[in-house]
């Protein structure tokens, strides 16, 4: 998914080395007790983070309140494993009551009956009270996530802050059409909110995936159900909470943590949910479609998974290169939808650039995500730990080359050496199924034909990366790549108004900019007949 | 679905929409054509105008046999007798299909000609059709019993219309520039999902062939073309005509054969890109059930309806009755969006249904291809009995039977407009989608209360309001959850307008500018600009 590190556009007026922020002041912080992945690390204690969990009970009709059952589940700190908090499980029966104080909203309460500039007024200053509370909440996302401190408040809370205000400015933006008709009707199309939108959001990235979502279904009108991820509850409730400050009307937004097969099952079936949003593996988003077709035909978006193509060619600048292919991979521990998974190197250029490929990723600074400096923290849990494991010993049983990494690091959380593997071949696992780690894949090609014909050789089609100083092999991969982005000589460039969706098992419809509106509206024709119209 | 609006839109008056069907009824009543309470159906149907001269598969610009080398044989719905025996394409056919339109899409020129190019075939295929207009119109009537006049005045020019309108589209398929954050340069491209497989229906073939095909083909995909079982002919006729127009071997396959089989195999085919289905909300279920547990292709589906067909105490009674019975038994009552529930006020009540009833009672039903009919035979012996069904659900459960209520004649599937009144919402009738000639009228007293009623259905697809007061035809068009509103008319259908449902009516809209997006997929393409003039 998703990224951010560009809101570092802090960064990004400085040109196309986007790393820079992350690896910014490594060798000083190395200085600091920051470990590189090879020493022995994480034998300090873990920093105290410079945060308090005051919610931890699930958000509906605008109280927060404990799970019908009353049972909780431990949130762990992936640099430990320790627990958190203990946070109230929604299941089937929450989301019901949920459900029933959102669709209460709509068909009753004052949300889409405000203004769209009145809306729009609450989402700005919503996006202004997160600024305020900016490092809190950063911190309470590094935490719960294991992603790097710098990374949320820098890039992740500020991206939040800009996607708030950007769709905020689209609630006032709505325009349905009129249409030409072949007689004498008056044609009209209203773009009407959809109703209850239920959101299933994953754990890489909680606070942006929570803007995606909630953004343009609130800028329409619709009310909410989000289920967030076991795994990282947080962040969204101490948000929802600001957003009531705001001026959010109860029961527009309901919150409920808890885990796929219940919570999440039930708002995917649920009868009275117009609209169904998910982010996460494809394997899910198949059941989750699944539930919307058996049970009321809700309409779904899918945000899913990839094995995106990163393409050097042989005119690249290779530092550069080097440089964007390594951020592709292993920003965010490795856990991107969209990571640069499978690095294609043209054959002429391959060996210099596995060098320098090798020689960044030994250099890559790992450690608690609380120190500065740090550009990779824990992975997010023992599950994902495991198999990001797992995949990189198939890696080595089918004989692709480890040049480095191939290991956790330290002996607590979820920490995992940057692992490269080069003699990579199409078929092996470690290239065609998502890993979803910080292990790069390196495949060498020898012309533009074949790297078509392999990088489109797969089931997903989420993004690439294309890396080249010529105008026509930009455009012609831009074309052929069957994904719905291309960055050419850039990734993870995640503005607000560029679209982020996938082809084929990828996904089904597209997030941000324009086309994310259609996500949440209906449209409905009117036709009236015309007495004597002074135009046809 | 419907069409009537071509020939008859130009003539200002709502109700005229109904024109070209009543026009004349007298008249022809006394050449031998038969009120329903008349015993009819009893001459000899008239022979159709046309031969059937393709009933193979179309595959890769081929006709060939199935691969199993089966058929089935296609109905004359006025007799229940055979027309001619179809070639029956089951799943090694689709893959067949499918691997001609995928190569036709990854090798072929469909996708790699210019749009100009595209829209020149499609233009010259609308040419040819209205060439052979009535042939086709033969064609349709015969294969699925609707009126000839239905047919050759309104939905072939339609069909014809319809590819020109996408003929148009295809040269202005428009990407974005976008605004960035930073020095990026950001487009969009709007390119063509790759291979679409359509499932269509059996009670507007042509129609439904337009709206599927039209977008696919304009947006430079390609197409398997699934045909419901019922009424294959009038998509092979066509097809033909297509490739005669210059399309490329490949682009569009058409196959004839059964939902469980063909339809089946093309929906959980993983070479497919995109799936667009119309028929029913049951079937639609499994489409996309088989969508997500095959590839997740992406899918439009145009379902079944429940419409309301609101008539507000200030209406004209006259032209509400008229526009009511024409929105219910149009095409035999077998429209998805047939406004099959309507809502009375109580002030207008008993004067609308005792004119309802007599606008019934002179319907004239009976041979198709006979001048001056208004409805033909039900489309198979399934739906007749279905329907039939339904009516006896509808006495059973205490409805007033006003008139009809029974089969016509006794050979084929005719059956006589029927019209119920005293309906109460809980009935089945009042629920459940007849699809077929039974008009059921239920008492509102307020409009809180009517947009309740209208709205408590699984359904969404279109409405009908009748009023001459600009609020409450506001209040209504907002309040109705549906994906059509229509004002004072009902069955507008010109090609600009989209037509889709809320709720379990479907997803996704068909026709207009929003149709396109169904056979698009948007690609962002970003690139970092140096020292650029402007951001």
């Amino acid at each position: 998914m998703a990224a951010a590190w560009r809101i570092s556009s802090l960064i990004s007026r400085s040109l196309s080395v986007p790393p820079a922020f992350l690896s910014l002041g490594r060798n000083s912080s190395l200085r600091r007790g920051v470990h590189r992945f090879s020493t022995a690390a994480l034998i300090e204690e873990p920093i105290t983070p410079p945060v308090q969990i005051n919610h931890t009970k699930l958000l509906i009709n605008g109280q927060f309140v404990d799970s019908a059952s009353g049972k909780t589940f431990p949130t762990l700190d992936p640099r430990t494993g320790d627990v958190i908090a203990h946070v109230a499980e929604g299941d089937a029966e929450d989301i019901n009551r949920a459900v029933s104080a959102a669709r209460k909203a709509f068909d009753e309460g004052p949300w889409p009956r405000m203004t769209a500039y009145e809306r729009s007024r609450i989402l700005l200053r919503f996006a202004d009270l997160v600024e305020k509370h900016s490092d809190e909440l950063a911190a309470l996302e590094a935490w719960n996530c294991g992603k790097p401190y710098e990374q949320a408040a820098k890039s992740e809370l500020p991206l939040f802050v800009r996607l708030f205000h950007y769709y905020a400015g689209w609630a006032d933006k709505i325009h349905g059409l009129t249409v030409p008709a072949d007689g004498p009707y008056d044609v009209q199309t209203l773009h009407e909110p959809i109703g209850v939108a239920g959101q299933i959001i994953p754990w890489n990235f909680p606070l942006v995936m929570f803007a995606w979502k909630v953004g343009p279904a609130l800028a329409c009108g619709n009310t909410i159900v989000l289920k967030t991820a076991e795994q990282t509850p947080l962040t969204a409730l101490y948000v929802a909470k600001l957003f009531h400050e705001a001026g959010l009307p109860p029961g527009v937004l309901n919150i409920v943590s808890g885990f796929g097969p219940t919570a999440g099952a039930a708002l995917a079936s649920h009868m009275d949910v117009d609209k169904l949003a998910f982010t996460g593996s494809t394997e899910t988003g198949k059941i989750v479609l699944e539930l919307a077709a058996k049970s009321n035909l809700k309409p779904v978006t899918l945000e899913l998974g990839g094995k995106s193509p990163f393409i050097i060619c042989e005119d690249a600048d290779i530092d550069k290169a080097v440089e964007l292919a390594h951020f592709a991979l292993f920003f965010n521990q490795g856990q991107c939808c969209c990571a640069g998974s499978r690095t294609f190197v043209h054959e002429r250029i391959h060996d210099e650039f596995l060098e320098k490929s090798k020689a960044r990723a030994m250099r890559r600074t790992v450690g608690d995500p609380f120190k500065k400096g740090i550009e990779q923290g824990p992975q997010i849990d023992t599950e994902q730990f495991e198999k990001v494991l797992r995949y990189i010993r198939s890696g080595i049983e089918s004989k692709a080359t480890l040049e480095c990494g191939g290991g956790r690091l330290g002996s607590k959380g979820f920490y995992i050496k940057p692992t490269v593997f080069s003699n990579v071949q199409d078929d092996m696992l470690i290239a065609k199924d998502e890993i979803f780690g910080p292990v790069q894949s390196i495949l060498k090609f020898n012309d533009l034909g074949d790297v078509i014909r392999r990088a489109n050789a797969t089931r997903y089609g989420l993004a690439a990366g294309v890396f080249t100083s010529n105008v026509d092999t930009a455009n012609t991969l831009s074309r052929a790549l069957k994904v719905g982005t291309v960055w050419v000589n850039c990734f993870d460039v995640f503005d607000a108004a560029i679209p982020f969706g996938g082809y084929k098992m990828s996904g089904i419809g597209r997030e941000k900019g324009i086309y994310s509106l259609h996500n949440y509206l209906q449209v409905k024709a009117v036709v009236t007949p015309l007495k004597s119209p002074a135009w046809l | 679905m419907a069409a009537l609006r071509l020939l008859l839109s130009r003539s200002s008056l709502s109700s005229s929409s109904v024109a070209l069907l009543s026009r004349g009824k007298n008249s022809y009543l006394g050449r031998g054509i038969w009120k329903y309470s008349t015993t009819a159906a009893i001459e000899e149907p008239i022979k159709p105008p046309v031969s059937v001269d393709h009933t193979q598969l179309l595959i890769n610009g081929k006709f060939v046999d199935a691969a199993s080398g089966k058929t089935f044989p296609t109905l004359d719905p006025r007799t229940g007798e055979v027309i001619a025996h179809v070639a029956e394409g089951d799943a090694e056919d689709v893959n067949l299909a499918v691997s001609a339109a995928r190569k036709a899409f990854d090798e072929g020129p469909w996708p790699r000609l210019t749009a100009y190019e595209r829209s020149r075939i499609m233009f010259r295929f609308a040419d040819l059709v209205e060439k052979h207009n009535d042939e086709i119109a033969a064609l349709e009537t015969w294969d699925n019993g609707k009126p000839y006049e239905q047919s050759a005045k309104i939905e072939v020019p339609m069909f014809a219309r319809l590819f020109r309108y996408y003929a148009g589209w295809a040269d202005k398929i428009h990407g974005l520039t976008v605004p960035a954050d930073g020095p990026y340069h950001v487009q969009t491209l709007h390119e063509p999902i790759g291979v679409a497989g359509q499932i269509i229906p059996w009670n507007f073939p042509l129609l439904m062939y337009a709206w599927k095909v039209g977008p696919a083909l304009a947006c430079g995909n390609t197409v398997v073309l699934k045909t419901a079982e019922q009424t294959p002919l009038s998509a092979l006729f066509v097809s033909k005509l297509f490739h005669e127009a210059g399309l490329p071997a490949g682009v569009l396959n058409v196959v004839s054969g059964y939902g469980p089989t063909a339809g089946s195999a093309l929906a959980s085919h993983m070479d497919v890109d995109k799936v667009a289905f119309t028929g029913s909300t049951e079937t639609g279920k499994i489409v996309l059930e088989l969508a997500a547990k095959s590839n997740l292709k992406v899918v439009t589906l145009e379902l079944g309806g429940k419409s309301p067909f609101i008539v507000c105490e200030d209406a004209d009674v006259d032209k509400a009755v008229e526009l009511a019975h024409f929105a219910l038994f149009f095409n035999q009552g077998q429209c998805c969006c047939a406004g099959s529930r309507t809502f009375v006020h109580e002030r207008v009540y008993d004067e609308f249904v005792e004119k309802a009833k007599a606008r019934a009672v002179q319907r004239v039903v009976g041979d198709p291809f006979k001048n001056g009919i208004e409805q033909g035979p039900q489309v198979d012996s399934d739906q007749f009995e279905k329907i039939l069904k339904y009516i006896r659900a509808g006495v059973d459960c205490g409805a007033t039977l006003e008139t009809g209520g029974e089969r016509l004649g006794t050979k084929g599937y005719y059956i006589k407009p029927t019209v119920f009144s005293n309906v109460k919402d809980d009935m089945l009738i009042a629920k459940e989608e007849i699809f077929g000639p039974v008009q059921t009228i239920l008492k509102y007293k307020d409009l809180d209360d009517v947009i309740r009623r209208a709205n408590a259905s699984q359904y969404g697809l279109a409405a009908g309001v009748f009023t001459q007061n600009i609020d409450t035809a506001n209040t209504l068009t907002r309040a109705l959850r549906v994906g059509t509103v229509w004002v004072n008319c009902f069955d507008t259908f010109d090609a600009a307008i989209p037509f889709g449902g809320y709720k379990m009516s479907g997803q996704g809209r068909e026709k207009g500018v929003y149709s396109l997006k169904n056979y698009l997929q948007v690609k962002a393409v970003v690139t970092p600009l140096t020292n650029p003039a402007w951001l």
